[in-house]
């Protein structure tokens, strides 16, 4: 075996390059917060408090990350493989859908025939909607950017006529019926209103499972390989369009687990607003986290921590817009460290040719 | 205090100059002497630091330390623009030139003559004949770039560079991409040049080229100088000594080859470029086991597109492939991979290589999801990190460390990465591409023996090469390719440069023979 190098894991450059974007978005914001009369240290103690300071706090956090972090791995596995999947909003739609509507027709099965089935058919509900954006990419040779940002429109709209038509529960707001009993995931505890689905776990298992398909796979390496050099991966027989339609269809898959255990472990239906923006969050959270699937899912936990703070911030005095203005700034410092580099790497191998 | 020395009989001193970049000493202590109005070679391996040393000199790069001295007087060049007042000018070896603009307007970009706020075209075009004139530099003013062939557009670099007044030229491998004639009328130009007046530094690592044109030569190896010698006191073998510190063969020792079945047949190939044009029009050729097919020509007529169509990366207008006796012709490339077939791409960084892949995982590409390397779901790194151990030891791969990244690695070892792959999966034809494209002496000699051991071993090798010499020296027949076609094929040993330099000219060798 070989021996796990510590400075390598923590001191390399991404690691670094998130963590200095991290510490200065929290300076900018304090420099905002004094220049509106607040003090920073009452602001990010409350933000704290918020956060961790509960056990609710804390199993509120956990609970907004959960989804986070399988949009962020949606994303990040479309990065790898050179896919900008904007569409992760409309993958969570069609998963939910879907599995809400297989968890409505699977009343009487067991748990362990009943869950794996909801899962498998949010899975693909996400899976298929990517992969029409794969297809298209692939084959007809149309940007996954406009076609993803498209579907999800389409997902919308279906989902606002579905649960207001054919599949809407009765009462007044646009919902569907419950999902079987036996299908819902189990709360491992509650405190006062809030609980602490087993989801966790879910989110948890797909980070495991994602690091093994990009490091150990042949899947892994070939959507690598096309994601980084595609000439080299066609020179190597690797097919391009097969592992673009693969790669959409893996991310979509993981959008549409994101919206599956919204179902299955929130709600127990499909509420009307069920997308919301987490698939937008996943883009946010895969830059900062490198798209690397640990560094996504301690990005994740770190959004879901200041947007969890961000409610006593505002008790405290501090509008909790100042949240956005602190991920903003994370953002816009990640990605200009990618310009950076960028520069830097013009300049070099103008410097080695020349 | 050292003396003051008098350069003054120098157009270029370059004095003690050291250059660190992270991890490697391009230039340690270098110095270059440079005297007015002579032609002075530098020569040496890739990563010998004479590009480095250029640099400095034209200002793209500062020194460490140490000094320079233009015309005897001490000179910092902290940019081009200090270079281009101190009247140095230099040729790159990727030109510079906007393809849409005409020579006048590539001539004169970035210091037109203007009335008022026009641009003084008729002013320019004359400047430019004026230039043209003077130095023997013919070339049309009105031709777009892109429709001048690569030796005309090198005259327009040279002359946007003497617009510029520059007295002192840099010309960095200018060679690389001419046919034996154009070379041979460039250097009547640097002759030219050199009568008028000018001092020319000519960077190269060809060593006939050095003994035929220049006077001085200053060698460097591993980022110092290794010799300063005057051409007419040396010879080639004796440059190519100090450039690698041991002998070298200049000429690739192997017996005569043992040629077998046809393992490749092409019959009347058709295929188009990616603007749609035809770049293969209707080619023919058969390669045997045990044997080696040269493929000569100039650069761009249709060569990229044979080596993609052979080896399934184009498709095929019309025509068919055999392979194997197997038709090929629409097989992919995963096919061809699996019958065997081996590939050395043209462009190592745009297909051969992964630059963000470690090395060992470039070992296995093509052949990735064979057994050998993944149980089908699940790559078995393990075997393919001791696979990856002994192909770095068995061809010699520096650094040999399989956990690199393939843009870790100097060129020429990145070449011997490629060429280890495709070798070790024993494939019975090689489609080998400029297999020594910017490659050091040492790297070519290596890559060379080993394409004939491939030879000897029986495997049928179509070997494409832009480098003449290559060519001559490892093929059994050569074969010579002119805008998609074949112009006709000759035997190394009956044939002469001169031959082969007219046809790849597109003259047919029937009509060579006629007129003799």
């Amino acid at each position: 075996m070989e021996r796990i190098n510590f400075r390598k894991i923590f001191l390399n450059e991404k690691v670094i390059v998130s963590m200095v974007s991290i510490l200065v978005s929290l300076v900018v914001a304090a420099i905002v917060i004094i220049f509106i009369g607040k003090s920073p240290l009452v602001a990010y103690s409350a933000l704290f408090y918020g956060a961790f300071g509960t056990k609710e706090a804390i199993i509120d956090n956990l609970m907004k990350a959960s989804p986070l972090i399988l949009t962020g791995l949606a994303v990040g596995f479309g990065f790898r493989a050179g896919l900008f999947n904007i569409g992760a909003n409309g993958q969570v739609i069609m998963g939910a859908l879907l599995a809400t509507y297989v968890g409505t027709q699977v009343e009487g099965d067991p748990f362990y025939l009943s869950i794996p089935l909801v899962i498998m058919a949010g899975m693909i509900g996400g899976a298929l909607w990517a992969g029409i954006a794969g297809w298209l990419k692939a084959y007809r040779g149309a940007h996954e950017v406009i076609t993803t940002i498209m579907l999800n429109y389409v997902a919308i709209y279906i989902s606002n006529y579905v649960v207001n038509g054919p599949f809407q529960a009765p009462g007044g707001v646009p919902k569907s019926p419950a999902i079987a009993y036996a299908a819902q995931f189990p709360n491992i505890m509650t405190v006062g209103a809030t609980s602490l689905s087993t989801i966790l776990f879910v989110s948890l298992a797909a980070v495991v499972v994602i690091y093994i398909i990009i490091q150990k796979t042949t899947i892994g390496y070939e959507v690598k390989a096309v994601g980084t050099n595609p000439y080299a991966a066609e020179y190597g027989g690797i097919s391009i369009g097969k592992n673009v339609v693969l790669a959409m269809m893996i991310s979509g898959a993981l959008a549409g687990l994101a919206g599956t255990t919204q179902v299955v472990g929130v709600y127990g239906r499909y509420f009307g607003a069920l997308g919301g923006t987490m698939g937008f969050d996943g883009i946010t959270i895969a830059l900062i986290g490198q798209n690397d699937p640990v560094g996504i899912a301690l990005a994740a936990f770190l959004i879901s921590s200041i947007r969890t703070g961000s409610n006593q911030m505002q008790i405290a005095g501090v509008p909790k817009d100042m949240v956005t203005i602190i991920q903003g700034i994370i953002i816009f410092l990640v990605a200009a460290n990618r310009i950076f580099k960028t520069m830097k790497f013009y300049r070099k191998r103008k410097e080695v040719e020349i | 205090m050292e003396k003051k020395q008098d350069y003054s009989q120098y157009a270029v001193v370059m004095e003690k100059i050291t250059k660190r970049f992270p991890g490697v000493i391009a230039n340690d202590g270098v110095d270059l002497f440079v005297k007015k109005g002579e032609i002075h070679a530098i020569i040496g391996e890739n990563g010998a630091g004479k590009t480095t040393l250029m640099s400095q000199l034209y200002g793209l790069i500062r020194p460490d330390s140490g000094k320079i001295y233009i015309n005897g007087k001490e000179t910092v060049i902290k940019d081009p623009n200090d270079a281009i007042k101190s009247k140095i000018g230099m040729v790159h070896q990727h030109f510079m030139l906007v393809e849409r603009l005409s020579v006048v307007e590539n001539v004169v970009l970035g210091s037109e003559p203007v009335n008022g706020p026009f641009f003084a075209a008729n002013r320019a075009r004359k400047a430019v004949m004026e230039l043209s004139k003077n130095f023997g530099l013919i070339v049309n003013p009105d031709s777009i770039i892109e429709d001048l062939p690569v030796g005309m557009q090198q005259r327009v670099e040279i002359i946007k560079v003497l617009y510029r007044g520059a007295e002192i030229l840099i010309l960095d491998e200018p060679t690389a991409v001419l046919t034996p004639q154009e070379t041979d009328e460039l250097f009547s130009i640097l002759k030219n040049l050199k009568a008028q007046g000018k001092t020319i530094i000519f960077i190269t690592h060809k060593l006939h080229e050095v003994m035929a044109v220049t006077e001085s030569v200053t060698v460097m190896r591993l980022g110092k100088v290794t010799g300063i010698v005057k051409t007419n006191e040396t010879n080639s073998r004796e440059l190519a000594k100090m450039m690698v510190g041991r002998d070298v063969l200049l000429t690739v020792e192997k017996g005569e080859a043992k040629a077998g079945n046809d393992v490749l047949k092409v019959k009347d190939l058709h295929v188009r470029e990616n603007r749609g044009i035809e770049a293969v029009k209707g080619l023919s050729l058969t390669v045997r086991t045990g044997e080696i097919v040269g493929i000569a020509g100039v650069a761009g007529n249709g060569q990229t597109e044979l080596t993609e169509a052979l080896t399934g990366l184009r498709k095929v207008e019309s025509g068919q492939i055999f392979f194997k006796d197997v038709d090929i012709t629409n097989a992919s490339a995963k096919k061809r991979r699996a019958m065997r077939m081996g590939h050395v791409p043209e462009d190592r960084l745009k297909h051969g290589l992964i630059k963000t892949f470690p090395i060992y995982y470039n070992f296995i590409l093509g052949e990735h999801d064979y057994p050998e390397f993944s149980d089908g779901l699940f790559l078995r790194i393990d075997k393919i990190r001791e696979f990856s151990e002994e192909l770095v030891k068995r061809f010699d791969v520096r650094p040999p460390k399989i956990d690199l990244l393939g843009s870790n690695l100097s060129g020429g070892n990145q070449q011997k990465v490629i060429v280890a792959r495709e070798i070790a999966f024993n494939p019975i034809l090689m489609i080998i591409s400029q297999p020594t494209r910017g490659l050091d002496v040492g790297a070519i000699e290596f890559i060379h023996k080993t394409i004939v051991s491939m030879r000897d071993n029986g495997v049928g090798i179509l070997l494409i090469s832009m480098e003449l010499e290559e060519i001559f020296s490892l093929s059994d027949r050569i074969l010579v390719i002119y805008e998609g076609q074949i112009m006709g094929e000759v035997a190394p040993k009956s044939t002469t440069t001169e031959e082969v330099g007219l046809m790849m000219a597109g003259h047919k060798l029937q009509d060579l023979q006629q007129e003799v």
